[in-house]
């Protein structure tokens, strides 16, 4: 077990994880509140990485972060090198990646939360930002629950993206996905198991949470 | 602490004064319906009632005052405090209005307990007074007991006193009440109205109570606006709108066979019935309270249809009319049977064609009619 990769794939989705929540809150938000006739381009564009192939993804990213491109110039002036084969690459396509499975989940519980009482909150003198906090996050734990396990587990067992930006760099770019792809092609059939066998029980264990979060809400939260 | 306080009792006081005054115009055209809303008028302290059928326009008002929907043109102010003014481009936000809004569904936060939904609006205050404002509302409302409680945890009657004190406890200028009681028994309904009566007697400020049931018109207002697509047709007390002839009066009596003049001889208004004796007979019936004095004429409208014929007299009914008679004649009008019946009055009751077979009817015949208290409709005498 290389438990280097491991750790190194745990950090990668908890902090894909947390920058969705941050990211993926105000874009549901606006999928799921704005009176604009083109949300549906919007929409669209964060549900591409769904659709596209991790490759096709993985390639136009490497070549966003690539020194030839506004960010990566800017990224290699700011920091002395490039974005591409590096941890902070790997967290910026992993962002792109995971980004549907966040917010999503995120924009569909908002929808659910029902507009008199939020109109209610309006009335009370609630600013947007108190009925955010207040009326709609908490009504839509469950799918904030979901948003956040998905995009966790989502970025878990990643591959293609990774190997397109990342490379293979262990401790830097070597997630377990390629850990046990390199293990395969090396015929470390055993080694490969091992590995596989652990990404399967935590996706398995992250998808049960979720199930059971939005199944019987009550028993997990207090209220009705 | 102390200027939390002395803010919220200035408000309430200036508040205590001013008139709500709405013109407003504001059109749909969703799903092949094309609908405006365009009234004006004015509201002093104290409950006024909106009054019209669903579709009216009544929600579509209040959303408007409320700052939940824009109106096309026109201007709202309480006072001199303007809310909304299309020729002056001004749209407070509904959370700076400082309208009080009690929703149809009443729209309490199902995961706060009764003494957050309460608190709810307190939020810019510190604690010592938002507790103290709570306490004192959830007091004149006796919810107290229910703080710790869900809003599913508690009665109709219950969740409607929280939506009030929700609504009250931020001291708004206006209160917008719509349909409020609707899913209420009349017990139940009747207590809420004293405390919220109770209520405003200390803080005198306009309410306007949306409904579309006459009995609450008659039971809450000082003074009642009748809506109707969109446009205000009556203005007045209960009385003198509910009693004037009304626009539609002339098309809804065309639907009764059956159409008297009438004097009110009793009001039982603990009953909610009172008693009228048809003109020029002494046919007297129970029917529905309508505030109308003793001694005044009315129309009553009774459908043909709505009537029962027995040729034995009926015992154990709850029907409370029940009038001896006489068929006059019986005529077959394609698969209905008309049947006239002398009675102290002539009146035309449809029965069909097996009901005649079974009853062997035919002019002579000794019959009883029965009529329900609430199928006697009854009408404004022009």
């Amino acid at each position: 077990m290389d438990w280097q990769s491991f750790w190194l794939t745990i950090r990668l989705a908890v902090l894909v994880a947390a920058v969705l929540v941050v990211l993926g809150l105000p874009i549901a938000y606006w999928i799921a509140y704005s009176p604009r006739r083109w949300r549906f381009l919007v929409e669209a564009v964060v549900a591409l990485p769904i659709v596209l192939p991790p490759t096709v993804l993985g390639f136009y990213v490497l070549v966003a972060l690539g020194s030839r491109s506004p960010l990566g110039r800017w990224w290699q002036a700011f920091t002395g090198h490039t974005l591409a084969f590096t941890f902070e690459g790997l967290v910026i396509g992993s962002i792109i990646y995971s980004l549907p499975f966040a917010v999503q989940p995120f924009a569909a519980s908002f929808k659910l939360v029902d507009p008199r009482l939020l109109a209610a909150s309006a009335t009370l003198g609630a600013s947007r930002l108190q009925t955010f906090r207040r009326v709609i996050l908490p009504l839509s734990l469950p799918g904030l629950v979901t948003g956040v396990a998905l995009s966790f587990a989502h970025t878990m067992g990643e591959f293609g993206v990774v190997l397109m930006v990342g490379g293979n760099i262990p401790g830097i770019t070597k997630t377990v996905s390629i850990d046990i792809y390199d293990k395969v092609q090396a015929l470390d059939y055993a080694g490969a198991n091992q590995t596989a066998l652990v990404l399967l029980v935590i996706s398995f264990a992250v998808l049960s949470l979720v199930y059971s979060v939005n199944r019987k809400v009550g028993a997990v939260w207090p209220w009705k | 602490m102390k200027t939390d306080e002395t803010k919220i009792g200035r408000h309430a006081d200036s508040g205590s004064r001013d008139a709500l005054t709405i013109q407003v115009r504001k059109r749909f055209s969703d799903a092949g319906r094309d609908f405006t809303l365009e009234v004006g008028f004015a509201l002093a302290s104290g409950i006024t009632i909106i009054f019209g059928a669903s579709g009216a326009g009544k929600t579509t008002l209040l959303d408007c005052v409320a700052g939940l929907t824009r109106p096309d043109s026109g201007k709202i102010a309480v006072g001199d405090h303007v809310l909304f003014d299309h020729a002056r481009e001004t749209n407070l936000p509904a959370q700076t209005r400082r309208v009080g809004y009690v929703f149809q569904d009443l729209a309490l936060f199902p995961h706060l307990t009764v003494e957050k939904n309460v608190e709810y609006g307190l939020a810019n205050i510190d604690k010592d007074a938002r507790r103290k404002k709570s306490d004192a509302i959830l007091e004149s409302f006796r919810i107290s007991h229910l703080r710790e409680r869900k809003p599913a945890e508690i009665s109709g009657g219950e969740r409607q006193r929280v939506a009030l004190a929700r609504a009250l406890v931020t001291d708004p200028r206006i209160l917008l009440l719509d349909e409020p009681m609707a899913a209420l028994d009349a017990a139940t309904k009747s207590k809420i109205i004293e405390d919220l009566r109770a209520w405003n007697a200390a803080h005198a400020i306009p309410i306007l109570y949306v409904t579309h049931n006459r009995e609450e018109v008659f039971a809450l207002g000082d003074r009642v606006l009748v809506l109707e697509n969109g446009r205000m047709i009556a203005d007045g007390t209960p009385h003198g709108v509910m009693a004037a002839p009304r626009r539609e009066s002339l098309a809804q009596l065309i639907g009764f066979e059956n159409i008297f003049h009438a004097v009110v001889i009793a009001i039982h208004e603990n009953r909610g019935t009172m008693r009228c004796r048809l003109a020029d007979s002494d046919v007297e019936l129970e029917t529905p309270l309508v505030r109308a004095d003793v001694g005044s004429t009315l129309l009553i409208g009774i459908r043909a249809g709505d009537i029962l014929l027995a040729t034995i007299q009926p015992a154990g009914l709850s029907a409370r009319n029940i009038i001896p008679g006489r068929v006059l004649s019986v005529t077959q009008r394609d698969v209905i049977v008309v049947v006239r019946v002398n009675c102290g009055v002539e009146m035309e009751v449809h029965i069909t064609l097996a009901a005649r077979d079974s009853l062997q009817l035919g002019p002579g015949r000794e019959v009883w009619l029965v009529v329900k208290t609430h199928s006697c409709h009854l009408m404004a005498a022009s």
